[in-house]
């Protein structure tokens, strides 16, 4: 604050890093016009643990539950790429009953993160009956998740070659009945979310990330759909069961026939995947063959083959918020070399300052929670040591990055 | 200072994330959805410290939060509680060796109710709840 009377536009907002609409810190800086959103900088970065570093030092299997805490709300995503990467390093094959099984767990998770944000996001709108009434749908899904896994966040399901729990014949009723109430809900759902006159209002033409941004930006997953790009790890690279299976990426012109690439897209977008993630489990349940559910069940054989795997590899899952990327490099040792996870809201956060400038203040909440954010995979380390410098451009960490591979390659 | 009758009998938290996987933020959100429905009791979510009676801090404690934790903690009024939600900020949990956590919670900031799980059910954190509320009671007891 200045002692001058008069304050000059713009002026600037600080936001966070501890604020009430997000439930994780990050710090926002807006600078305003009146109620005009002018320019947006953001600071990531609070939440970060060390997750990697931290796991060069434990085995594959140790890391395994530790990929499970990189996120709560995706607590089957990290594990499986990772399991993918050290899997394909191993050269371990995964039975395909555990196929099947990741590809069901991986979809009910879908279901509930949809609908998590769907209760997030009517929050943020001030429609909090509509985030009750999500939350509670999302209640039989984490009841489902909890009865095939024992818990309700964080499973620990994967296992690296499989899965360390197989669905019982017995849950096989209970989850299709869970798959009717849902499809019983959609119409009810879409009707609320989408033809409410102030939803409308307030998400049709805010927040639009046009579809060169979209690319020059990188972002992925229902962000990245909702601006017109046709992108789907499911369908692009299909592994676990996917190849099996018969799915489209979904795109908001299903059902406007047109693509704006705003809030109200986002939402359409989310909404569809949900009746498709139900399709997806229907066909897996379908086809799901019997057999094994792990290529080894004894710990320490399991160990004793990672601990002789020697190369690299890439493992990639379509999460709820868009395509996460784990990339393993093992030398013959007890912990990998390298182990680098990129998730999907890394690849998101950019499109914050497009989506943002122009807007009023008070959309600023939901086109926030519109790319469905999620930092706590996301946050990265924000002072490099030996600089001396807090701020780093492109050039530096350009130029950082292409020494670390350096250091990498001996 | 005494809590006083009116205090024990309405609950205002506030959540503080310092560093948490996020696993307990949704459980702690899902505890205050219609199926538990703790508003009955006056227990309601507020949007800024200075409104609340009990902070509930999940995570690890971050080096870079730890300051924002203890600012946070002096911006709640007198008598407060605080409950620590979730094994990470017991110990460290899973993220006990990591080079970027100042805490364990209790050594950044005091902390009367513990509630442990990775991430802990709902019905653990309303039981934390009661606990805290009985802590209350006592206090208010004590001469
Ligand atoms: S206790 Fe577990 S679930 Fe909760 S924040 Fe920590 S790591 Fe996540």
């Amino acid at each position: 604050m200045t002692g001058e009377k008069t304050k000059t536009v713009p002026y600037t907002v600080p936001v966070g890093p501890i604020h009430p609409a997000l439930k994780e810190p990050v710090m926002f800086t807006f600078t305003m016009e009146g109620e005009q959103v002018r320019d947006v900088d953001f600071a990531p970065g609070q939440t970060h643990r060390g997750i990697e570093w931290m796991g060069m030092r434990r085995n594959p299997v140790q890391i395994v539950h530790l990929t499970d805490r990189i996120c709560g709300i995706c607590g089957l995503v990290h594990s499986l790429a990772f399991a993918r990467a050290v899997e394909q390093v191993a050269e371990i094959e995964v039975p395909a009953r555990a196929d099947y099984i990741r590809t069901i767990m991986g979809e009910l998770e879908r279901i509930q993160s949809h609908l998590l944000w769907a209760g997030v996001a009517a929050h943020e709108l001030g429609f909090d009956t509509l985030l009750y009434l999500s939350w509670r749908v999302r209640e039989q899904a984490m009841d489902l998740i909890e009865l095939i896994s024992g818990n309700r966040v964080n499973y620990a399901m994967i296992q690296i070659g499989g899965v360390r729990r197989d669905i019982t014949p017995e849950q096989i009723p209970k989850i299709r009945e869970l798959l009717s109430t849902y499809k019983g809900l959609q119409e009810k759902l879409l009707q609320i979310f989408l033809r409410d006159a102030s939803i409308t209002l307030r998400c049709r033409d805010h927040g639009i990330l046009s579809p060169q941004m979209a690319r020059d930006l990188c972002v992925v997953g229902p962000t990245a759909r909702a601006s017109g790009i046709r992108m789907d790890v499911r369908v692009d690279y299909p592994y676990a069961a996917y190849g099996d299976l018969e799915i489209e990426p979904i795109l908001p012109d299903r059902l406007t026939g047109e693509i704006r690439g705003d809030v109200y897209d986002r939402i359409i977008v989310r909404l569809l995947e949900i009746p498709q993630s139900i399709d997806i489990i229907e066909q897996c349940l379908a086809a799901m063959p019997e057999g094994n559910i792990i290529w080894e069940p004894k710990l320490a054989k399991l160990l004793l083959t990672l601990k002789k795997a020697k190369g690299e590899a890439v493992g990639r899952h379509e999460a709820p918020r868009g395509e996460v990327l784990h990339y393993v490099r093992m030398d013959g040792k007890e912990s990998p070399t390298t182990w680098k996870v990129k998730a999907s809201s890394y690849s998101n956060l950019m499109s914050w300052i497009p989506m943002l400038r122009g807007e009023q203040i008070a959309d600023i909440p939901i086109i926030v929670a519109s790319i469905d954010p999620c930092l706590s995979c996301t946050d990265r380390v924000a002072i490099v040591r030996g600089t001396g410098r807090s701020i780093m451009t492109k050039e530096d960490l350009h130029r950082l990055s292409v020494e670390k591979t350096r250091r990498l390659q001996r | 200072m005494k809590p006083t009758p009116s205090f024990n009998r309405s609950l205002w938290v506030f959540h503080l994330n310092s560093g948490s996987c996020n696993g307990c933020e949704i459980e702690i959100v899902a505890t205050l959805m219609p199926r538990y429905d703790p508003e009955r009791f006056g227990i309601k979510l507020v949007g800024s410290p200075k409104h609340a009676d009990v902070i509930l801090v999940t995570g690890p404690v971050t080096k870079k939060m730890a300051d924002r934790v203890k600012r946070t903690y002096e911006q709640v009024p007198d008598p407060k509680v605080v409950m620590c939600i979730g094994t990470c900020g017991e110990s460290g949990g899973v993220f006990y060796d990591s080079y970027s956590l100042a805490g364990p919670i209790d050594d950044v900031i005091p902390v009367d109710v513990y509630v442990s799980g990775c991430p802990p059910r709902p019905e653990a954190i309303i039981h934390g709840v009661v606990k805290a509320l009985a802590k209350l009671e006592r206090l208010e007891a004590a001469p």
